[in-house]
């Protein structure tokens, strides 16, 4: 135990001694390990944002998983009874104790802007909504209770829609008229970015507050539905009972609603199919950066193994002393292990500063990110074992020629 | 009390595709604690392989090895590795200090493969081990700011801080003038003393090999005890005891080495009077 001990520490501290007298040459071949470790982290840490992106991309147009899409018709083409489908939509909400669902309906409703009126796209949607798509609001909030309680309605709008209205402080509750001559005075509560491909303003409303708007301005300004998929219903629950939930949701609302209409629950989110939807964004930055810490790997190698070479003598003068052949192997791989695990700390450190930039979060999550998640800590411990493998490995061909060095012809040499 | 002894010791290499190639044949040879042997012999006459058979560096193909009365080939690898850290000093001729350490990083480095007191220590004992080869003072400087003596006392520090029982000194003046390399033997001659350790010197010096009290001829891998110091000089041995091997060949009995000239103190300083390497009169050469 005591021979242990002080065979691990003074090998640690002749790895430190011979780093410290070859300092320029271990600083040159770090920097590739550095660099390599550094690339490897960025890369898994951008992988797991822009994983990130994704989801919430998916998420904002299909919802979190599970996600259950419920539609009705008729089956002779007839037209719904909308109270009654709310009605059964509601009942089977309380009866399976659903949180968050919200009623889906497109529109379009007619704005008067000061460069002239315009139909804007308007999404009807109940509060849950916000939660359940993960929408990123960058001014005000999104709808709350009080939104529901207002006798005008509220609106949350795109980036461009605010900037038609010219970008007004929200604390300042900046009204935009809703409809014709007989519409509504819509308050505008929060703001939400545009994708970069974005021209046109859009906004949400909520669905109760549309049927008002719609009641009170039936003759014009609005138009209902442009695409005739007519109101969605979508509710969020766990994936694991899903399935079963799709099938009792379809039977009780096809009950609720009679004969002659078709009930359709479709699950629609990214994991509606439950393998992995990024398993290939994930291979192709796993194998990106696996070739390059094999590429530092190979140049630090190759450093170390001309090292050895040149420290044949110096090896032999040890052995003289008393260094044991499994001492002069665990001191040649300890040398390589702990220059790669500091230069895997400043690789991980690097990485960190550039994945946590702003700079960089901008551009990876071009605006469609929320949560931007914190550095993942598994690709900074992945930079870590990574740099102390490669180090280990590096040190194994170099430790191998030292321990085959003839002590007296080495002195001699 | 034998601290090493080789009996009957022969050491044979294969190089490859070609036959066998003998290069110690039937040495003996025995060192107790306190004594002073002296192995002179030319390049290519084995000396090297003797080296590394006395260090517990190589082992004998045929014949008995034991160190302090084991038998080195029953000795683990890593046991005769710290067997020859613990208790056997090397002095090289080139120094073979570690270039980019101090002198005190050099004279700490076998402590690190000491053991309890002696590896938590070894800056302390490093330093007190400098101070007494008079380099207190240079503890701090590289080898390449050191002259050639300060490299060699250094070196010696460096063999003895861990109290060796046996030092071999192979060639240890060899890269150092004349009156540097008689300071740097009586260094080691007074150190040894100090200590009651063995000293081996490998030379091919005979003003150095004359120092010692037991002297020893390696020729062609044969060695061959030498009873008169003055016949240490020449291309083989003269009248000495053949321990093992064919009988020498005739010995250059014109030497001024051989005749005890220079032994004697009777050649001029810088002079040179045979054939052999030129050297100062040897005032500690009394045996």
């Amino acid at each position: 135990m005591r021979r242990a001990l002080t065979g691990f520490v003074g090998a640690v501290l002749e790895a430190w001694q011979e780093l410290r007298v070859h300092r320029t040459r271990v600083l040159l071949s770090l920097i590739g390990v550095a660099v390599a470790v550094c690339s490897l982290t960025t890369v898994v840490a951008l992988g797991a944002i822009v994983q990130q992106a994704n989801e919430e991309l998916s998420e904002r147009s299909s919802g979190r998983p599970a996600t259950l899409y419920v539609s009705a018709y008729t089956n002779d083409g007839g037209t719904l009874d909308a109270e009654a489908m709310d009605a059964a939509w509601q009942e089977t909400l309380d009866r399976y104790h659903v949180d968050y669902a919200s009623r889906v309906a497109q529109t379009m409703l007619l704005v008067p802007f000061v460069t002239g009126g315009l139909q804007v796209g308007a999404q009807a949607v109940d509060l849950p909504y916000g939660e359940m798509h993960r929408l990123r609001i960058t001014e005000g909030s999104w709808f709350t209770e009080a939104d529901a309680a207002r006798l005008a309605p509220a609106l949350v709008v795109n980036e461009v829609f605010w900037d038609r209205i010219g970008r007004p402080d929200l604390a300042t509750h900046p009204t935009v008229r809703l409809g014709g001559d007989h519409g509504a005075t819509a308050i505008v509560v929060g703001v939400y970015p545009a994708a970069s491909w974005e021209t046109e303003p859009s906004m949400y409303l909520l669905a109760d507050q549309l049927a008002a708007v719609r009641a009170a301005d039936p003759s014009g300004g609005t138009e209902s539905d442009p695409y005739g998929g007519g109101t969605q219903y979508e509710m969020w629950v766990p994936p694991a009972i899903s399935t079963e939930l799709t099938e009792l949701v379809r039977r009780d609302i096809g009950a609720a609603l009679g004969d002659g209409v078709q009930v359709d629950v479709n699950r629609q989110d990214y994991a509606q199919y439950g393998d992995d939807p990024f398993l290939v964004t994930k291979l192709v930055v796993g194998g990106i950066a696996v070739l390059v810490l094999l590429l530092g790997a190979l140049g630090l190698v190759n450093i170390a193994l001309v090292t050895v070479k040149q420290r044949v003598r110096e090896i032999g003068i040890r052995r003289s002393f008393g260094a044991t052949a499994g001492r002069v192997f665990f001191a040649v791989m300890m040398e390589s292990v702990v220059a790669t695990v500091a230069a895997g700390a400043v690789g991980v450190m690097a990485a960190v500063l550039l994945v946590q930039s702003p700079m960089v979060q901008e551009f990876v999550g071009q605006g469609m990110v929320s949560d931007f998640p914190p550095f993942p800590v598994d690709a900074a411990l992945l930079g870590l074992a990574s740099a102390t493998l490669v180090g280990a490995l590096a040190g194994l061909l170099p430790a191998l020629v030292a321990v085959r060095v003839k002590v007296i012809d080495a002195i001699r040499y | 009390m034998t601290l090493l002894r080789l009996e009957d010791v022969t050491r044979t290499v294969l190089p490859p595709d070609q036959p066998a190639l003998t290069i110690l044949n039937g040495v003996s040879l025995t060192v107790s604690p306190g004594d002073r042997v002296s192995i002179v012999g030319r390049s290519g006459s084995g000396k090297s392989t003797l080296l590394n058979l006395m260090g517990l560096l190589d082992l004998p193909t045929s014949g008995v090895l034991e160190f302090d009365g084991r038998p080195a080939k029953s000795i683990s690898g890593a046991a005769r590795d710290r067997m020859r850290g613990a208790r056997i000093g090397f002095v090289f001729q080139q120094f073979n200090l570690l270039p980019g350490r101090t002198a005190l990083e050099n004279v700490t480095m076998p402590l690190h493969y000491a053991e309890g007191r002696q590896f938590w220590r070894r800056r302390t004992l490093a330093a007190e081990m400098l101070e007494q080869v008079g380099l207190g003072h240079r503890l701090d400087s590289m080898p390449d700011r050191l002259s050639g003596g300060e490299q060699q006392r250094v070196a010696i520090a460096r063999s003895l801080v861990r109290g060796p029982e046996l030092i071999l000194a192979d060639e240890p003046t060899g890269a150092l003038d004349l009156d540097t390399g008689q300071s740097v033997m009586e260094l080691i001659d007074e150190v040894a003393t100090r200590t009651g350790a063995a000293l081996v010197t490998i030379t091919h010096d005979p003003a150095i090999a004359r120092r010692a009290h037991d002297h020893y001829r390696l020729d062609r891998g044969v060695l061959t005890r030498v009873d008169d110091p003055a016949d240490l000089h020449g291309d083989a041995p003269p009248a000495a005891a053949t321990i093992a091997g064919d009988a020498p060949p005739a010995c250059d009995t014109t030497s001024p080495y051989r005749t005890g000239e220079i032994l004697a103190g009777k050649i001029p300083a810088g002079g040179s009077t045979g054939p052999g390497p030129s050297t100062s009169p040897t005032p500690g050469a009394d045996s």
